[in-house]
């Protein structure tokens, strides 16, 4: 990159999951346009799941994305149970939420100790980072770890699990089996508050903005399968409104398709929109850390996402023992699919956002129609729409800073590239 | 004192899980990185150095144009170059495509087609490029990894077996879910190397590790009519993760005419 003449580059946006790039278009200090770039070839899932049957599903959708397989198994399964009139066993759901636990701490100890940390302390990656922060990077590879081990515990192994099924598991894990996790849990429910702590003492750019956060809410629960859709500006529906509310746009400078609220413009979903909207739901050891923190609600600062996603760890411990302490196995491990047709719609909350799924489904159980909308999708609109108001502060600062800080606001969002492909360069045109 | 080797790791159409791996190996990972320098992988680093490499890891398949020249210069900067994942083995789920109207399947996502740059096909590396060695999976074993990274590094041959998952059953005590409840398993022609998980789980192997060697699928083809499979389902089934590894492919062709 380099600001001698009228363009600054950076060629390939560095610790994000999949390839992308970002232009700035930029009229003396003024912001023109903001593009974000998404070049991870498309790979057209929706169109080969036509034709492959139902029970196929929850296996293939996995394969969209190796850091949150666990999310599209979990929107897949509950849209085609819907479809199907599937009712789940209670033990199952309880599963799904222990499973999801073990996603969420596994994405999360990811993004936080590996892709998002090093921005804060000043390194081009978590390696580097280990050099002189190797207790910090050792807790953050046995905080994931402690998520995969409940991930390969349940579903065989840490990516691309083999045990959801439509209708429940292929199996399920005995009492006595997940009663081994409960000492590595209670380490990590300990090391994600002490995360938290960690985190909170970052520096944090003085940035706000007004977002529409978008987040499943359910009335007792901190959401993972099931709730309303709704958000801070009065959205409160049913899943099967999804697409009566919400529309994708198709732009030219990207292979990703672009979200955006009917009449309303971007919206963010992850962390931020899902512990704002949520907050009473967090049991009381993640509500006294947020407070611990000094963390204000609602938290309209993205930088500080990363504190968000430590607080979510901590839910995540303190719920995958709940739910290890009440677990009784289901009578059976899973529902037999009926043959029936049917359209069945849902949204999960994978680590960094809403994850929507429909299907349509004939009575032999081939799949008709499929439309996924991952989180990266969504939140890509809002990226650029922080970024466009991020830059200008920025314009006095180095030309490696101004690169640093952006690649930082975009990491902020803990996109997913692989996965919004149906994402980042860097660019800034001056004129 | 010898320099390092320097390792580069290299994405293409994928879904990150392979390459990803090396970062799940949370207890291996701080020593991998003290034994070598890896020097260009961009969804950890920042830090991107330019080759040549002496070990290329390269993840993903061949779908654009763009990704058809970059492989080669891929290929001229590694000394060694290693394909890890079915994707870069096999083209991955994306060559479901190979049988397909790839227009049609872009209509099918795609409001404005016209913006979108696709190659009919998704294939894998070694039709491209000259491969030293496929690391199979979906997703790749960690352990496996490690192993091929470390014999690279002892200039030995790294212990990868090529025999099919009903050995690691038999090694794990699993019992056969195909002799004993008759369940549909793609095991007996399929690469150990996943430690036959799905069996363990009730279900049958579907085939992520791609084809073993000389597999005999026409004897698993009629074997899986005999336990009441349609054709339809038979070339399906031989067509998900690997679809496009020559054994699986003409398996399901031949399945698709019978």
């Amino acid at each position: 990159m380099s600001r001698g003449g009228k363009t600054i580059r950076v060629d390939y946006l560095a610790r994000v999951e999949g390839e992308g790039g970002l232009c700035i278009k930029l009229k003396g200090d003024q912001v023109q346009d903001v593009q974000l770039k998404i070049f991870e070839p498309p790979r057209l899932f929706e169109a080969f799941l036509r034709g492959r049957h139902c029970s196929e599903v929850p296996d293939i959708t996995a394969r969209i994305c190796g850091i949150c397989p666990i999310a599209y198994q979990m929107s897949a399964v509950h849209a085609i149970e819907r479809a199907l009139g599937i009712e789940i066993d209670p033990a199952v759901r309880l599963l799904r939420r222990l499973f999801y636990c073990g996603e969420w701490m596994e994405s999360h100890a990811l993004h936080i100790f590996m892709l998002h940390a090093p921005d804060f302390l000043g390194y081009p990656d978590a390696i580097q980072m280990a050099r002189d922060h190797r207790g910090t990077v050792e807790q953050g590879l046995r905080l994931k770890k402690t998520g995969n081990r409940i991930v390969t515990l349940m579903g065989g192994r840490e990516i691309h699990p083999i045990s959801a099924a439509v209708g429940g598991f292929h199996k399920v894990p005995s009492k006595t089996g997940l009663r081994t996790l409960v000492e590595d849990l209670k380490w990590a429910l300990d090391a994600s508050l002490a995360t938290a702590r960690l985190v909170a003492g970052f520096e944090f750019p003085d940035f706000e903005q007004d977002y529409e956060f978008v987040a499943l809410s359910h009335p007792d629960e901190y959401p993972f399968n099931e709730g309303r859709l709704v958000s801070n500006r009065g959205l409160n529906i049913d899943a099967a409104q999804y697409e009566e509310h919400f529309v994708e746009q198709h732009v030219k400078y990207s292979n990703a398709l672009h979200s955006y609220l009917r009449g309303r413009g971007s919206y963010l979903v992850g962390p931020l929109a899902r512990f704002n909207l949520n907050f009473s739901r967090l049991p009381e050891i993640a509500q006294q850390a947020v407070r611990d923190c000094g963390l204000a609600l609602p938290c309209r600062n993205p930088f500080r996402s990363i504190v968000v996603r430590a607080v979510e760890m901590v839910f995540a411990c303190h719920e995958a023992l709940r739910a290890i302490a009440e677990y009784e196995p289901p009578a059976a491990p899973r529902v037999e699919i009926p043959g029936r047709a049917g359209v069945g719609w849902a949204a999960t909350e994978a680590p960094r956002g809403l994850l929507y799924h429909r299907y349509e489904i004939d009575e032999r159980g081939i799949i008709l129609l499929a439309k996924i909308v991952p989180p990266t999708s969504q939140n890509q609109k809002r990226i650029e729409d922080d970024l466009r108001y991020f830059v200008p502060g920025l314009m006095t600062r180095p030309a490696e800073e101004i690169t640093l800080r952006c690649e930082q606001a975009v990491r902020n969002y803990d996109p997913c590239i692989s996965c919004a492909t149906h994402f980042l360069r860097l660019k800034i045109d001056r004129e | 004192m010898r320099d390092k080797p320097r390792v580069a790791v290299f994405k293409f159409a994928s879904c990150d899980g392979c390459q990803l791996s090396l970062l799940a190996a949370e207890d291996e990972l701080l020593g991998v990185a003290g034994a070598v320098d890896i020097v260009y992988f961009p969804e950890a680093s920042r830090t991107m150095l330019k080759g040549p490499y002496d070990i290329g890891l390269v993840e993903g398949s061949i779908t654009t144009h763009h990704d058809a020249g970059r492989i080669q210069q891929v290929r001229r900067q590694c000394r060694t170059l290693i394909t890890i994942g079915a994707c870069a083995t096999a083209g991955g789920i994306q060559a479901l495509r190979n049988w397909k109207d790839v227009d049609e399947f872009i209509r099918v996502v795609y409001a404005t087609p016209q913006y979108i740059s696709t190659l009919k096909m998704s294939t894998p590396i070694a039709e491209h490029v000259p491969v030293d060695f496929e690391l199979r999976g979906c997703p790749i074993n960690k352990h496996q990894l490690i192993e091929l990274i470390v014999a690279m590094l002892a200039g030995r041959k790294p212990n990868i077996p090529a025999y099919s998952a009903c050995l690691e059953c038999k090694r794990r005590g699993t019992v056969c879910v195909v002799v004993a409840r008759g369940v549909a398993c793609l095991g007996p022609v399929t690469q150990a190397g996943c430690g036959a998980l799905c069996p363990s789980f009730d279900r049958g192997c579907y085939g992520c590790y791609g084809p073993m060697e000389s597999p005999n699928t026409g004897s698993l083809t009629n074997q899986l009519r005999i336990l009441g499979q349609s054709d339809q389902q038979i070339s399906q089934s031989f067509r998900s993760y690997n679809a496009w590894a020559w054994q699986f492919r003409k398996a399901s062709e031949e399945c698709e005419r019978a």
